[in-house]
C-alpha cells in the first residue's frame, strides 16, 4: 500500500500540535521538541512509503520524535550540559502515566503560547505555529507579516517562555476566567483575520477560518465543560456557515439581509445551533454564548424580513450587560433599529463614541436612507468611505452611495 | 527555582501622593516584605534615593571617568527592587501584583540569567 509524501504531511499536520506537546512535557524545552518532531517527520518520509502507515501515526510520531530527542540530549549530556541532563531525567517518564485532570498536553501548551505576559501578536504566531503546525511563512502569508518579522516574533516569544520561565501548566481555577478569555481571543482574532480578508485573489493564502475553527474544535474537546469554549465554537460555525453568500458575481460583499440563504452551509448552522442550545441548558452565559446564540437566530430565518429581531434585541441587551463596547451598543442600535424602526435606531447611535469606526457610518447612513434623509444618507456613505481601505466594502459602499434616491 | 527582578518605576513629573499615601504605602510594603519573608521567597530588596543623588562611572580610552548622574536621562527611573525566587513566572507575576499595590507605582518583572540553585 503506497502513501505519498503529502498524505505523511497530511498527518503531521493534524498530529503537529499533540506530539509538539507531549513532548515540550518531557524535554522541557519548546525547541527540542519540535526539532525532535520535525526529525521524526523526515524518518517518516523515508520509511512509511516502504513499511506502510503504522496502526496508530501520531503515538508512531511521538514515540519516535521522544527516541530522537533522548538520543541527541545524550550525546549532549556527555559533553557535560546540566541542562540536557536534567531534560533526559524529565525523559525518562512515561509519558502515559500522567496525573491530574488534564490528560491532553495541549492544554498546557496552548495557555503557554497566549500567557499573558506575551503580546497578542506572538500570542496568535505562536499559537498557529505550535498547535496549528503551520509553517512560518504560511503564517505570515496569512496575516500579510514579512516572513522575518513573524520569525522574529517567535522566536523571541519562545526565549521569553524559557528564559522568564512561563510555566506549562493549565491554570488554576481562580486564574482560569481572565486566561481562558486570552485563548479565545486569539482564536477568534485568527477568525477574525480569515473572515475580514475574503479576498479570493490570494489562492496560496492559507484560510484562516478554518484554522481557528480547528483550534476551537480541540479546545471544545479538551475543555467540554467549558461553556465559553462552546459558544466560541458555535458563533465561529454560523458566521462562517454564511460565507457561500457572501459573494456573489459582480458583488464582493454581500450583507446579510441580501444574502442567498440557499447557499447557507446547512451542516455547520446544524452544529452551530446544536452547540447552543446545549450552552442555553447551562445556563452560565457569556459573551461568546450570547453573540453565537444572535447568529443562531439569523440562521433561523428561512428570509431576512421572518428574522426575530425582538429576540436579537433581547440578547443584545444581555451582551450589553457583560460586554459594554460601543460596537456591541451599535449592534444593538441596528436590532432596536428593526424593533421600533430607523428614528430610535439612529437615536441610538448619535450617542456613541465611535467616530472613527466605520460600521457607524454604515449604520446611520442606511437608517438614514429609510428616513428618506438623503443628503444626510450620503454624506454618512463618504464618512464610512473615508475610513476603510478594503476594496470589498469601498465597492459596496459606492454602490449603495450611488442606489439613494435622486443622487448622481 | 528562579530569581526574579522585581524593579519599581517612578515617573518623574508624576502628581506627589499625600503623606497619609506615603505613609500607607511604606507600612504595604512592610506588610509585603514580611510576606515575602514568611513564604521563603526574600532574596532582597531596598528602595533607592532619587535619580539625581546617582554618579555614573565608566572607562573610555582606559580611563575611568565619574560623571553626575543618573545613567539615562529618562522620565521613569528606579525607584527601588525587590530580588525574589518564584518556580515560574506565573509566581513571580503573583508578587509583582502585591508589590505594584503595595508601593503604587508600576513593577517591571525580569528574570536573572542563572536558575538559582536548590
Amino acid at each position: 500500500m503506497a502513501i505519498r509524501t503529502d498524505e505523511i504531511e497530511g498527518y503531521f499536520r493534524r498530529e503537529y500540535g499533540r506530539c509538539v506537546a507531549t513532548l515540550v512535557r518531557f524535554l522541557g524545552d519548546i525547541d527540542i521538541a519540535e526539532e525532535a518532531v520535525q526529525e521524526a517527520f523526515a524518518v517518516a518520509v523515508d520509511r512509511w512509503p516502504v513499511t506502510g502507515l503504522p496502526p496508530n501515526p501520531g503515538a508512531w510520531i511521538t514515540t519516535t520524535a521522544r527516541n530522537r530527542a533522548i538520543d541527541q540530549l545524550r550525546r549532549e549530556a556527555s559533553r557535560h550540559d546540566r541542562h540536557a541532563q536534567a531534560a533526559l531525567l524529565y525523559g525518562q517518564e512515561d509519558p502515559a502515566e500522567e496525573v491530574g485532570p488534564v490528560r491532553d498536553d495541549r492544554l498546557r501548551l496552548i495557555f503557554t503560547c497566549c500567557h499573558p505576559a506575551l503580546a497578542r501578536p506572538a500570542q496568535v504566531a505562536l499559537t498557529l505555529r505550535l498547535l496549528g503546525g503551520l509553517e512560518t511563512p504560511q503564517i505570515a502569508r496569512a496575516f500579510l507579516v514579512p516572513e522575518a518579522t513573524l520569525a522574529q516574533r517567535i522566536v523571541r516569544a519562545k526565549k521569553k517562555i524559557k528564559a522568564a520561565g512561563i510555566p506549562y501548566r493549565v491554570p488554576g481555577d481562580a486564574e482560569l476566567p481572565d486566561r481562558l478569555a486570552a485563548v479565545l481571543a486569539v482564536v477568534y482574532l485568527v477568525f477574525n483575520e480569515g473572515h475580514t480578508a475574503t479576498d479570493g485573489d490570494d489562492l496560496v493564502r492559507l484560510n484562516l477560518c478554518d484554522e481557528a475553527i480547528r483550534l476551537a474544535r480541540v479546545l471544545a474537546g479538551l475543555m467540554p465543560d467549558e461553556p465559553e469554549v462552546l459558544g466560541l465554537l458555535a458563533l465561529l460555525l454560523l458566521t462562517y456557515s454564511r460565507t457561500p453568500a457572501r459573494t456573489a458575481p459582480g458583488h464582493p460583499l454581500v450583507l446579510l439581509p441580501d444574502q442567498d440563504r440557499s447557499l447557507w452551509d446547512r451542516a455547520l448552522i446544524d452544529e452551530g445551533q446544536a452547540l447552543v442550545r446545549r450552552c442555553l441548558r447551562r445556563n452560565q452565559r457569556g459573551p461568546y454564548q450570547i453573540q453565537a446564540a444572535i447568529a443562531a437566530v439569523h440562521s433561523a430565518a428561512p428570509a431576512a424580513a421572518q428574522t426575530d429581531w425582538r429576540q436579537i434585541l433581547v440578547l443584545y441587551d444581555q451582551l450589553m450587560a457583560c460586554a459594554p463596547t460601543a460596537v456591541v451598543a451599535l449592534n444593538r442600535a441596528v436590532a432596536l433599529a428593526e424593533v421600533e424602526g430607523p428614528q430610535a435606531g439612529l437615536a441610538a447611535i448619535d450617542g456613541l463614541d465611535l467616530g472613527s469606526y466605520h460600521p457607524l457610518h454604515v449604520a446611520r447612513a442606511d437608517m438614514l436612507r429609510r428616513l428618506g434623509r438623503t443628503a444626510e444618507a450620503a454624506l454618512a456613505y463618504d464618512a464610512a468611505l473615508a475610513l476603510t481601505a478594503n476594496a470589498a466594502e469601498r465597492t459596496f459602499l459606492y454602490r449603495r452611495r450611488r442606489e439613494l434616491p435622486g443622487r448622481p | 527555582m528562579k530569581q526574579y527582578l522585581l524593579a519599581v518605576h517612578m515617573v518623574e513629573g508624576e502628581e506627589p501622593q499625600s503623606e497619609d499615601e506615603t505613609q500607607q504605602a511604606y507600612k504595604d510594603v512592610d506588610a509585603l516584605n514580611a510576606q515575602i519573608q514568611a513564604e521563603g521567597a526574600w532574596v532582597f530588596a531596598g528602595g533607592l534615593h532619587p535619580p539625581a543623588t546617582a554618579t555614573v562611572v565608566r572607562v573610555r580610552d582606559d580611563e575611568v571617568l565619574t560623571i553626575d548622574g543618573p545613567f539615562a536621562e529618562a522620565k521613569e527611573q528606579l525607584g527601588g527592587f525587590w530580588v525574589i525566587r518564584a518556580a515560574d513566572l506565573d509566581e513571580a507575576l503573583a508578587w509583582a501584583a502585591k508589590a505594584t499595590r503595595a508601593c503604587r507605582a508600576p513593577v517591571e518583572v525580569r528574570p536573572f540569567q542563572d536558575d538559582a540553585e536548590g
